[in-house]
């Protein structure tokens, strides 16, 4: 968007990186007064970061913005409020032993001769909330309340600032479709007042609905908009993923035909349900989604993590305990979580102590456990995946790339018979990432049953046999190598419900929803 | 804890020595620059409190004539004995991130209940010495459970341990303490094997298994990992939970031989035994150089911490500093240990 006239928030050539990768490359965009754009794009595609600009939450490296003609650049959330640009985030972020009014005007709470004037308090947030048509006592606890209602008084908080611009990141992402709609609702009404609305979301349907004018954001640029009612889904689809693969095809060898790991109906309640699959011999097979598919909470379950609710897992025909990692890591299923410093290593400690945390019983001469044994493995490790660095160092002391090998290789000490690897290449360089391809290819030709689980399509897209997409916690469906186009994976990854099968998310409202069939 | 005040038969510290020891700055003299620099280098390569430690013993060395000496230097370590193994258990459960404020009640209930059935129901000692450190243990046992399963922040649930332990101390015998005990028991703290007190080798002794237990066996090792991210640790196949209660448990039993020791040094059971010792043995901890968030430290980090504690104030008592001064000394090298051990931490890592 071009400033063709000065109303509106404008943005142009926005630029922002983050330690040497560029995240938004010279974007231009712009809402106005009384319309709502809607922002769309694949994982990582930018979104998240231009919204984050617009809203003081992180500066630009350059680019220009202007609000109504006026030069706009807010460095912390608090300006941005100011101006009247106000940002809605994806997670609820409520306190819950605070009352509802108290969560609206946190920060600002309305005061008389040094006290806090609750009659004031209670008198705005009724006043606010019934322009919302919420019917809730504001003096009542946010505990307890149901995520629909929480997200309410989100909107409810951002509206009491009567902003002029408001950005929606990913509200529907907890919402199910009765609650997505009333959230649609206030954003017309919003256009009625003349405000001007950003709407994020993953739901093409909803974008199509409530916009005015679409923007597709692509690895960081703006690649397509639409200004038009009645935008067909599949060219936006086609928009969100056209682009050239970047890695080369390197086509897996065939998998084996007995079967290792076989997933029948698994559901967690809150989660996912009806997962079914099943993995050969030297297969790979990638779960795609969307960010809140379920992805990762299904594989958590898979190696034990959480307990599903339903179904089993069934590893070389014997049922997987669901008593805890540990059963699962006796069985053979082992996992790689995506959280590297949160889940899988120990920062402080040395990248041999990481290797052999799990199998120091195992591997111990005469129950101990020596500095000769620790170099061995790790050394081991080192040779066998390329690792670059001192092991006896704390493993903090490394690289992302490094690091990862490190927490791939603590599970390769004793030959595992389900490799399961959520986001395999999250915070790594990209010689590290072909690496780590190639590590995965390679354990699969040696016959271990691999998951990938991630959220680069062209990741999911290169390393699998076969591809299973879920999304609003579903399978979706399983696509072959050879039918797994990015265009095919994406329409199956905005699948929603529809109206009549109950909607999963909404955890506190529908119990029944984990053993429903999901199509 | 203060160093004077301690009955027994050992000498006290007053006793003057009649050898004088050599003066360690004689050494120092003639020497050349390079072997300074050798020196200097290996001084920053030592571990915070060792360096500490060295201070502390060079500058009471020249204060006073009677500190170092072997007589002294022997009392010091076994005078602090039952600190020291306390402060092991102390030591293990900071390890896992959680604390334990009851070890010294548990000390005051273990050694009490021993003393109760040797003299209430005429039990052998033996088995009553048993019985102690089974209640010890059992006393841990509550607390693991209650910070596990019951979900109870472990400072939460050991602070009402220890409440409920000095309670029950008091109530076994009205408040009264019980003397007199078989003459082996006495000779616990009173002999020596090879010139070095019997209690002093009993403090070695359990810092050098669980030095052992800590680095070379899995399920000593695996506390750094429950300390360093339980997330972690739980996903590597580890049980947390059973971790943890050991590690409570064996903070218990260690409370319990701690209450041995000071029975048998004093010949009596006493039922506020132990319980001014809690913050000595934390301060030990943690001038030791241990994190209170868990996954740091060490047995002989934890060792040179007790040494500090110990010859700070046997030096302070050498040199007739008011014992109501004594803990200010120690809270400033508290805050001293945390801020040098910071400084050495953020050098290694940059």
């Amino acid at each position: 968007m071009s400033r063709r006239d000065d109303t509106g928030l404008v943005c142009v050539g926005l630029v922002k990186s983050y330690s040497g990768v560029t995240v938004l490359k010279s974007v231009d965009f712009g809402v106005r007064p009384g319309t709502v754009v809607g922002l769309i794009g694949e994982n990582g595609a930018g979104k998240s970061t231009l919204s984050s600009v617009i809203t003081g939450v992180v500066r630009p490296d350059s680019g220009e913005m202007t609000l109504d003609g006026r030069h706009y650049a807010p460095s912390t959330p608090s300006e941005a409020l100011r101006e009247g640009v106000v940002l809605i985030h994806q997670e609820i972020r409520l306190l819950p032993d605070l009352s509802v009014a108290e969560n609206i005007f946190l920060g600002r709470l309305p005061h008389r001769r040094g006290r806090v004037d609750r009659d004031q308090m209670r008198r705005d947030a009724e006043e606010v909330l019934s322009s919302l048509g919420v019917a809730i006592d504001p003096r009542r606890l946010v505990r307890g309340l149901s995520m629909a209602m929480q997200q309410e008084i989100e909107i409810a908080k951002a509206l009491s600032r009567q902003p002029r611009y408001v950005v929606f990141d990913e509200p529907s992402a907890s919402l199910g479709e009765t609650e997505t709609e009333h959230v649609l609702d206030r954003i017309r009404a919003l256009r009625e007042r003349g405000v001007g609305v950003v709407y994020i979301s993953h739901r093409l349907d909803e974008v199509r609905t409530v916009s005015d004018e679409i923007v597709c954001l692509r690895d960081g640029a703006r690649v397509a908009d639409w200004s038009e009612a009645g935008v067909a889904k599949e060219s936006l689809v086609n928009a969100m993923v056209g682009r050239e693969f970047t890695y080369e095809h390197v086509p897996p060898k065939p998998s084996r035909d007995e079967v290792v790991l076989e997933v029948r109906g698994l559901g967690r309640r809150g989660a996912f349900a009806d997962i079914s699959f099943s993995v050969a011999a030297g297969e790979v097979l990638g779960i795609a989604g969307l960010v809140g598919a379920g992805r990762t909470e299904v594989v958590r379950a898979i190696a034990g993590v959480d307990r599903p609710d339903a179904g089993e897992v069934i590893v070389e025909g014997a049922r997987l305990p669901t008593s805890g990692p540990r059963a699962a890591i006796r069985a053979g299923v082992v996992m790689v979580p995506e959280d590297r410093k949160g889940q899988g290593l120990n920062l402080d400690r040395s990248a041999s102590a990481n290797l052999t945390l799990p199998w120091e019983r195992e591997l111990a001469t005469g129950g101990v456990v020596t500095q000769r044994l620790l170099r061995r493995v790790g050394d081991e490790q080192r040779a066998r995946l390329d690792i670059r660095g001192d092991m006896s160092l704390p493993v903090q002391s490394m690289s992302g790339g490094n690091q990862q090998k490190v927490l791939i290789g603590k599970w390769l000490i004793k030959d595992p018979k389900v490799l399961i690897v959520d986001e395999p290449t999250r915070g790594v360089d990209v010689g590290a990432k072909m690496a780590i391809y190639e590590i995965i290819r390679t354990l699969a030709e040696q016959g271990m049953a691999v998951i990938v689980v991630s959220s680069e399509l062209e990741e999911v897209l290169g390393l699998s046999h076969r591809v299973l997409v879920m999304s609003g916690g579903r399978q979706r469906g399983i696509l072959s190598r050879f039918e797994a186009t990015p265009q095919r994976v994406m329409e199956l990854a905005v699948a929603s419900d529809r109206p009549e099968t109950p909607t999963l998310g909404s955890t506190t409202d529908s119990p029944t929803a984990a053993t429903t069939a999901g199509r | 804890m203060a160093t004077t005040n301690r009955t027994g038969s050992e000498s006290t510290a007053r006793q003057r020595p009649t050898s004088p020891t050599a003066r360690p700055s004689e050494a120092v003299a003639g020497q050349d620059r390079r072997v300074l620099a050798v020196a200097l280098r290996a001084f920053r390569a030592m571990p915070g409190p060792l360096l500490g430690l060295i201070v502390v013993v060079v500058v009471l060395s020249f204060l006073s004539p009677y500190f170092f000496t072997q007589r002294n230097l022997t009392n010091i370590v076994s005078q602090n004995a039952d600190i020291g193994i306390m402060a092991v258990g102390a030591a293990l459960v900071i390890l896992i991130g959680g604390i334990d404020l009851s070890v010294g009640s548990t000390l005051a209930l273990s050694l009490m209940s021993s003393a109760w059935l040797f003299r209430q129901h005429g039990l052998p000692f033996t088995v009553c010495v048993v019985a102690g450190l089974v209640i010890g243990a059992l006393v841990g046992l509550v607390n693991g459970v209650l910070s596990t399963y019951g979900r109870i922040q472990p400072f939460v649930a050991t602070l009402a341990t220890m409440s409920a332990c000095a309670g029950l101390a008091l109530y076994l015998t009205d408040g009264n303490p019980i003397n007199g005990f078989p003459g082996w028991y006495l000779a616990l703290t009173s002999n020596s094997v090879a010139g070095i007190p019997l209690q002093a080798i009993i403090l070695v002794a359990v810092y050098l298994v669980a030095a052992f237990w800590l680095n070379f066996r899995p399920s000593g090792r695996a506390l750094y990992a429950v300390g360093g991210n339980a997330e972690v640790a739980r996903l590597s196949g580890l049980n947390v939970t059973r971790i943890k209660i050991a590690v409570y448990v064996f903070a218990g039993l260690l409370a319990a031989l701690a209450g041995v020791i000071v029975g048998s040094r004093l010949d009596s059971a006493q039922p506020t035994a132990g319980t001014a010792d809690l913050l000595n043995v934390i301060a030990v901890v943690v001038i030791g150089g241990a994190s209170l968030s868990g996954g740091s430290g060490g047995m002989l980090n934890t060792f040179i911490g007790l040494l500090i504690i110990g010859v700070l104030n046997n030096g302070m008592s050498l040199l007739n500093v008011s014992p109501n001064l004594q803990p200010v000394v120690i809270g400033i090298a508290i805050i001293v240990a945390v801020l040098t051990d910071r400084g050495s931490r953020s050098r290694f890592l940059a």
